[in-house]
């Protein structure tokens, strides 16, 4: 059994992380690129059962599962992993290969977990690891802003876990949200989710990120987050509205956005949105619906993402205004942004047909309505935002294209190829995903009903485009979004409060005010010196000993 | 063998003897060469022996020692089990680790003609914190308490800031007041007992006809070890304290002095009083509850907003001494056992990051947070250590910090306060704040010129720092053996008066 342990598909790039660290040169490169290929070698052939136990704490940790959907998952993270490994070759930042190593390594745990705590544990290490990644591009602020975020997502996780606990142990198994516990546990997987209201978290943190560490962060949070999802809460009705609510929003962001890494990562959580909602609706279908398609989607943003870090190392920018007219100096990203924008879009012949499909079968086959209208009608605005606005405008328009100072390199274009050409042999050839999700092999894809009803929707989107080619231009302006709940609303309160107990105060008497603004004198004092406390008289301590002394004596006499 | 025999009977007197004989000598011989071996020597004596006393006592339960062969009700009784033996091993080994650690740092940072008083004074701190813990005496337990604190007030003012003579004398005198307090409470036990022997007051307490002294005599005690133990909102000591003391002087307070008066705390609480007596209307475990939770929360939010990281991480000491308290309020076998744990891991966490910190004054001479900018490249080792601690202050699984919170927030739902082992996850949000701003500045920020010029810190000073920071990672993944000990700390609590 112990051998089962040793192919854990988290093994090789958690050893590979620390290698990273320590190493350089050619054998950094080389193992940077290896150990995420080891990963899949071993996504593959880890036995399908639960691996052995190790006792901690009283508990039972199964560090290693393997089940269908571990592996689809499994095989999609590495799959990423290996493609963001070629394509950060150019990147010289050690830090930043060690945390992305280890954030991979730690989503192949979290998706081969056998047990909660296994689970949670891998959770943290993977909130560690990202935070890292945007740290090491030195925007510490917002690595603070998403390490914090995370931080709250894991308490809520964890207190669910450990109230989860008293019932049924620490299996993997469904939950439904009825008690504290399971509420809980709910909460934090949709903070990493992205779901409303903290979605604000993945525009603010994934483009701080460097031009290559992108590519990372864009993988493995939310569809983990998925992953879990779909272990612990199938059928959770309320993951509907939640999913819907988050795909409109993507939609709407992406649609306004100006910079292309903010735009992708608002796509994130409308696509993360779909899968959402077909885990809300919770039959084997709608289930290996939303696994095919986060795996297809990790391909193809990882893809956008990587054609985004292309331009911003090329150009020093991804904002739309200052780019266009880089087709001609840079075809091969404006290829791989392209063809990322139709897969996004679902356009037939690409892999996001295949996923999309089975969603939209799903939802039709539960009668779920609104849902089907909704997500139909944000499909038409993802071939808006991603397949024509975002080449149109960042790409193909003629400007004055901004001055390229660094040619895209060999090993980018690879990873760039790779990921592309696999996005159109899934797309040709539906059965090859078919094969690694079993569940949705009923799907009639390439039909020519399904291929007209989507070319429909792709055209008439299109010629949405042109009518509205103006009002679709990207404006340089601050667009608020719900961290606006974090980051200015408690600055708000405390001005409005002070303005209230300003007013309060003009409307007491003279000698009341005096007396008034003796009390918060004091207080603010009090309040200066107990979070100062270094700077406290010792008379004041003296005095604060006998009160609590003197407090706990009358209360006895009493 | 008769030698081994021999010795073996005098283990509990031989842990509190070895660094006192020690300071003893030190004092005496005063050559500042002589100095740190003898002192590392008398603390590898104690070490040992307290290892050696720990394995007898899982052996045999309770280890009791009579000085003089006196019997306990005229004489003093050394008490060994398995919860002060626990304390011993972790302030013997951190003390030895602590003096290793000392050398280079208090060349640096001690006039050269004050050095063999400084580790005169370790010394004998070191025995006053053994003899608190190993003693079976209410009065004895006063002895010891004054003369760590003595010591201590000293360590402190040797500091090179000159604040620190200031923070001295101001824990001086919150000190005595808090020892007054303690010795007004036994004063009053052994009038209504007639014993100083804890055993004894407790075998002696179901005569006492006057429950109006002993409920005086237990606020007294209890209001009176919080100052010494910081419990909020007595802390307003600590900061100053810790901060402007020598490094070395810091690990040593920060991981063993408040330990052993929350150990003395658990004693009267557990053993002699009981923890479910009612102070009136409220329960000593609610007051103790609220305080904690205060402690987790209001130092670790003034913690965020330090600007200098000795005084940084002396606010977070004040706020996982909350934990520990909270800990003991929950009163049940998990939630002690998580308390004792994270006795052992904070000190262990705590003595990591002070140590480093030490290291960086050394290298850079500066402890301020700006002035840590970029340390990360020029002493890589050590801000490993100090990341390492800081990642256990949070509880970031695969860190000691992880299990002992673990082991609190399963106390608290055996407890049915669902509410309390969320605010326990939540407030470690808090750590995060601190904790990051510390490793953003460390790592990620461009090397100041200070921090360029700065040398990886010495071997001498590196190998404790790594050693703990080591024992906080092995302790997060291999809990068996701190929590075997613990665990058994926590029955003999509970056991020992239901």
């Amino acid at each position: 059994m112990a051998e089962t342990l040793l192919l854990a598909p988290w093994l090789p790039l958690l050893v590979g992380s620390v290698l990273v660290a320590v190493l350089r040169g050619l054998v950094q490169d080389v193992v940077f690129v290896a150990a995420p290929m080891l990963a899949l070698v071993f996504v593959w052939m880890v036995p399908q059962a639960a691996g052995p136990g190790i006792d901690w704490l009283g508990l039972t940790l199964m560090p290693i599962a393997s089940d269908p959907t571990a592996r689809l998952f499994g095989t999609a993270f590495a799959l990423a992993a290996i493609g963001g490994a070629v394509f950060a070759l150019p990147q010289r930042s050690s830090t930043e290969r060690a945390a992305a190593l280890l954030y991979a390594g730690s989503a192949q745990g979290v998706v081969f977990a056998g047990d909660l705590v296994t689970l949670f544990l891998f959770w943290e290490v993977m909130a560690i690891g990202s935070a890292v990644v945007i740290f090491s591009n030195g925007a510490s602020r917002a690595g603070l802003r998403y390490a914090l975020m995370h931080a709250f997502g894991g308490v809520l996780f964890f207190a669910g876990i450990a109230a989860s606990i008293g019932s049924g142990g620490t299996a993997i198994r469904p939950f439904a949200a009825d008690s504290i516990g399971s509420v809980l546990m709910l909460a934090g997987i949709l903070v990493n989710a992205g779901a409303p209201p903290v979605s604000a978290w993945v525009a603010d943190a994934y483009p701080r990120a460097s031009w290559s560490g992108a590519v990372f962060l864009s993988a493995f949070t939310t569809k983990a987050a998925v992953a879990v999802l779909i272990r612990l809460f199938p059928g959770e009705a309320a993951l509907v509205p939640i999913g819907l609510i988050m795909a409109v929003y993507g939609m709407v962001y992406a649609l306004l956005g100006n910079d292309i890494r903010r735009m992708l990562s608002y796509s994130i959580v409308g696509q993360v949105g779909f899968m959402v909602v077909a885990i809300g609706i919770g039959t084997p279908l709608a289930l290996a619906a939303a696994a095919a398609h986060a795996f297809v989607h990790i391909l193809y943003k990882g893809l956008l993402m990587m054609a985004a870090g292309t331009v911003l190392r090329a150009t020093g920018t991804t904002r739309l205004t200052a780019l266009g007219g880089l087709a001609r100096s840079m075809p091969f990203a404006t290829a791989a942004m392209i063809l990322g924008g139709l897969a996004l879009a679902a356009m037939p012949l690409t892999a996001g047909f295949v996923s999309k499909s089975a969603i939209m079968q799903a939802l039709a086959e539960e009668h779920a309505a609104v849902a089907w209208f909704a997500l139909t009608a944000i499909s038409a605005g993802s071939m808006l935002y991603a397949g024509l606005r975002l080449p149109w405008f960042a790409m193909l328009r003629s400007s004055t294209p901004p001055p390229l100072s660094l040619a895209t390199a060999p090993a980018m274009k690879l990873a760039m190829g790779g990921v592309g050409l696999v996005l159109l042999v899934v797309g040709v050839a539906p059965s090859l995903l078919m094969r690694i999700v079993p569940g949705i092999d009923a799907v009639a894809v390439l039909t020519p009903d399904h291929i007209l009803f989507q070319l429909q929707l792709l055209i008439g989107s299109s010629i949405c485009f042109v009518l509205f080619l103006g009002l679709l231009a990207p404006r340089a302006r601050a667009i608020r979004d719900t961290d606006w709940l974090w980051r200015s609303l408690p600055q708000l309160l405390v001005n409005a409060v002070r303005a209230i107990s300003r007013r309060g105060v003009a409307t007491i008497p003279s000698r009341a005010e005096v007396e008034a603004k003796k009390i918060r004198d004091l207080s603010e004092a009090w309040m200066q010196r107990t979070m100062d406390a270094g700077n406290w008289r010792t008379g004041d301590i003296a005095l604060v000993a006998t009160a609590l002394l003197g407090i706990c004596l009358f209360i006895a006499a009493m | 063998m008769s030698l081994i025999a021999a010795v073996d009977q005098h283990l509990p007197v031989i842990i509190v003897l070895a660094p006192l004989l020690g300071a003893l000598l030190v004092a005496l011989i005063r050559v500042e060469i002589a100095s740190w071996p003898i002192a590392v020597i008398a603390a590898l004596v104690s070490a040992m022996a307290a290892f050696r006393l720990v394995f007898g006592v899982e052996t045999l339960g309770v280890v009791s020692y009579r000085l003089g062969g006196f019997a306990p009700d005229l004489g003093i009784e050394y008490r060994v089990d398995a919860v002060n033996a626990l304390v011993l091993l972790l302030v013997t080994g951190i003390s030895l680790a602590t003096l290793v650690y000392a050398r280079r740092s208090v060349a640096d940072e001690i006039d050269s003609g004050r050095v063999p008083w400084f580790y005169a004074m370790m010394l004998v701190a070191m025995s006053g914190l053994l003899g608190m813990a190993i003693t079976g005496d209410a009065f004895n337990a006063f002895v010891f308490l004054e003369i760590s604190s003595l010591s201590t007030y000293t360590l402190i003012a040797l500091g090179r800031d000159r604040r620190a003579l200031v923070a001295a004398y101001q824990y001086l005198i919150v000190g005595t007041i808090g020892a007054t307090f303690y010795v007004i409470g036994v004063g009053l036990l052994y009038l209504s007992t007639g014993t100083l022997n804890l055993a004894l007051i407790i075998e002696r307490l179901p005569d006492v006809t006057s429950p109006r002294a002993l409920i005086a005599a237990e606020a007294f005690i209890l209001v009176g070890i919080a100052l010494k133990l910081a419990l909020f909102p007595l802390h307003a000591w600590l900061p100053n304290a810790y901060g402007y003391a020598p490094s070395a002087a810091t690990v040593l307070i920060a991981s063993t002095a408040t330990k052993v008066a929350v150990y003395l705390m658990a004693r009267f609480l557990f053993g002699v009083f009981g923890i479910h007596v009612e102070l009136g209307p409220v329960s000593v475990t609610g007051v103790l509850i609220v305080l904690s939770l205060g402690a987790m929360f209001v130092a670790s939010a003034a913690a965020v907003f330090q600007r200098d990281v000795k005084r940084l991480l002396a606010f977070s000491s004040v706020a996982q001494i909350g934990y520990i308290t909270l800990g003991l309020a929950l009163a049940n076998p998990a939630g002690l056992t998580g308390a004792f744990l994270h006795i052992v891991n904070h000190a262990l966490m705590k003595g990591a990051a002070f140590m480093a910190i030490g290291a960086v004054l050394l290298r850079c001479g500066s402890s301020r947070l700006d002035d840590l900018a970029g340390i990360g490249r020029t002493m890589p080792a050590t801000s490993v250590a100090l990341t390492i601690a800081g990642l256990g202050l949070i509880g970031v699984p695969g860190t000691s910090g992880f299990v002992s919170k673990w082991y609190l927030v399963l106390g608290a739902f055996d407890d049915g306060k669902g509410w309390l082992a969320f605010l326990i996850v939540a407030s470690s949000v808090i750590a995060v704040l601190y904790v990051g701003r510390i490793l953003e500045v460390v790592w990620f920020r461009e090397p100041s010129k200070t921090a360029l010029a700065a040398r990886e810190a010495p071997l001498g000073m590196l190998l404790p720092t790594l050693l703990l920071a080591g024992l906080t990672i092995l302790f997060g993944i291999d809990a068996e053996f701190p929590a075997r000990l613990a665990g058994a700390a926590a029955s003999a609590l509970l056991g020992g008066r239901p």
